[in-house]
């Protein structure tokens, strides 16, 4: 039997996803600790970071310690007409720390869905991003956002690129202020210059943000575009999770893979994002294939800030024994107290990191 | 509540008038003590001062929930936070500055002393230009002077220490002032007591005219 209260956070997570996972059809895929570099070099964009852990093979071929896992999977399913793969995965990454500019390994735990996707695909991966994201804590919240809108909007008021990529940080940043002079510095007009701006106050609930988007999305691709999030929007309301999930525009992926939904999920009580996913067709298509896929990651080594129960002990009790004491004696009262679910710890004398709730002499005290 | 990491100096004064009038008062953090963290349970709001350079550190990993900085630190080490506010004090420019006489023709490695190694960096590498960059931590107006350097790249405020040292600026990089920022995961908890700070706050705002 395993006692859950030794399990960590993560370690209690992995289990949970294992089966959630399993119950939606997700079959657990494993990979290898290194790939072959090539893969990674021809869609860098596509990685977290740009940096790579590379050693050569013996016989020459520069090998990397996997940075990401969605290439992987993606080289390893075959279109099919109205067919999905559905694998998921509990992988270590190797990735540069943005906060620290150090290689890092980073447990993840997620899953992809690659091939004829339809909206059916899309709603089950927000949704069961949610269902991760509830089985480590109730208090989240899930920001979804649609980069799709995102790039009508943006091609609506410039074909500049250098625009549009600052446009973008902008958004993602909440700033205001910087992307009304950024428009003043580019020429855009006031009508688009008030869109882009409503797009950085764009977060809430689905029922105050949609009639705003309305008021946005005028042209037809942006039109288009609104349906697909607005479908999505009243799948997930007849959901137990309606009130988790939320419309966020900061919530932002690169435009060159993904294309219409993305995500990412926060748990009170950790600085940063725990989850982050969305549909990467344009992934899959720079890769020669013609699915669509849909996808996402939980970082579980980010699960360790959760407030947990302090322990004010490591052991309950600490058995004390000597050179004279019957050895048999002391199995057998480390046997009782074990039997009785106690942490026990022989030794002969006091350590003095350990920190124990009581102490049990089996021998002249003070010895 | 909400904490808020204050920059200690002149500018974190100006700030926490900010807040003061903005109705976020703490009249603790008048006290002259030596205490760093001061506390308005009535209004939910815990003020601490830390290094300047360090209020992005506090907010982005979540020890605060908000904070002011200057775009500087913002430009320089990019956190992952919200930029919710230009609060339009501590202005300045970003700027290259060098000795009167210098003259950049281009045809070798310039020399750029800087605090700023990535906004130094970005800036001459959207200008193509090959550059030697020479980290410094303090006293950057030195460098052209005794010849470590050919330009610096620095925080101009009046440009008094500049014009001290005989040297000009040559070029504004990008006009800084204070910003509020917040961490990205407690907006999404404390939304509502956040926004209702950011829109005290933006009251308070003055403006250029």
């Amino acid at each position: 039997m395993i006692d859950t209260k030794l399990l960590k956070n993560e370690e209690k997570a992995i289990f949970a996803l294992r089966a959630l996972y399993n119950s939606y059809g997700y079959l657990p895929f494993k990979m290898s600790k290194f790939e072959e570099y090539d893969i990674y070099v021809r869609n860098k964009d596509f990685l977290v970071s740009d940096s790579v852990i590379t050693f050569n093979d013996t016989n020459g071929k520069l090998l990397a310690l996997k940075p990401d896992v969605t290439l992987s999977i993606i080289k390893n399913t075959t279109d099919e007409a109205g067919c999905k793969h559905k694998v998921y995965y509990n992988e270590n990454v190797y990735r540069v720390s943005q906060r620290t500019n150090q290689f890092k390994e980073i447990m993840q735990a997620g899953l992809e869905c690659i091939g004829d996707i339809d909206m059916y695909d899309i709603f089950e991966s927000v949704y069961l991003a949610a269902k991760s994201l509830d089985t480590v804590s109730p208090d989240f919240v899930l920001d979804i956002s649609h980069m799709g809108i995102i790039s009508a909007v943006l091609d609506g008021a410039s074909d500049n690129r250098e625009f549009k990529k600052e446009a973008v940080k902008l958004i993602a940043q909440r700033n205001i202020h910087e992307t009304v002079s950024l428009c003043k510095e580019y020429g855009i007009d006031e009508s688009n210059t008030n869109k882009l701006c409503a797009f950085v106050n764009m977060y809430g609930s689905f029922d105050d943000v949609l009639p705003k988007l309305e008021e946005i999305c005028t042209d037809e691709r942006a039109i288009k575009e609104l349906s697909d999030l607005k479908l999505l929007c009243s799948l997930i309301d007849k959901t137990e999770y309606k009130n988790n999930i939320r419309i966020d525009f900061s919530v932002m992926n690169d435009m060159n893979y993904y294309n219409g939904i993305v995500f990412k999920g926060f748990l009170n009580g950790i600085s940063e994002g725990v989850l982050s996913g969305g549909r990467y067709d344009k992934l899959v298509q720079r890769m020669g294939r013609k699915s669509g896929a849909i996808g996402f990651a939980l970082y579980l080594d980010l699960l360790e800030e959760l407030d947990t129960e302090k322990k004010l002990y490591d052991v309950d009790v600490l058995v004390i024994y000597d050179n004279d004491t019957d050895i048999s004696s002391v199995n057998d009262k480390v046997k009782e107290l074990t039997d009785k679910g106690l942490y026990v710890s022989v030794q002969k004398s006091i350590p003095k990191k350990l920190r124990y709730k009581e102490i049990l002499y089996l021998c002249k005290e003070g010895n | 509540m909400i904490n808020v990491a204050l920059p200690k100096g002149r500018l974190g004064e100006k700030v926490y008038a900010m807040f003061e009038n903005a109705g976020y008062e703490c009249p603790a953090i008048k006290e002259n003590t030596r205490k760093l963290i001061f506390e308005n349970k009535e209004k939910g709001i815990r003020y601490f001062w830390v290094k300047p350079s360090d209020v992005s550190i506090y907010v982005e990993r979540g020890a605060a929930d908000i904070g002011v900085c200057g775009k500087d630190i913002l430009l320089e080490y990019s956190p992952d936070v919200y930029e919710l506010l230009d609060l339009n004090m501590g202005k300045c420019r970003m700027a290259v500055a060098g000795k009167k006489d210098f003259y950049d023709d281009g045809s070798r490695t310039l020399k750029v002393a800087t605090k700023f190694v990535n906004i130094a960096k970005k800036h001459y590498a959207s200008k193509c230009r090959d550059i030697d960059i020479i980290k410094l931590n303090g006293s950057i107006e030195i460098a052209p002077i005794l010849g470590l350097s050919d330009v610096i790249v620095d925080i101009v405020e009046t440009g008094t220490t500049l014009k001290e040292n005989d040297l000009v600026v040559t070029e504004t990089i990008v006009p800084i002032s204070a910003r509020l920022i917040s961490n990205k995961s407690s907006f999404k908890f404390k939304t509502e007591e956040i926004e209702k700070i950011v829109k005290c706050m933006r009251d308070q705002v003055k403006t250029d005219d």
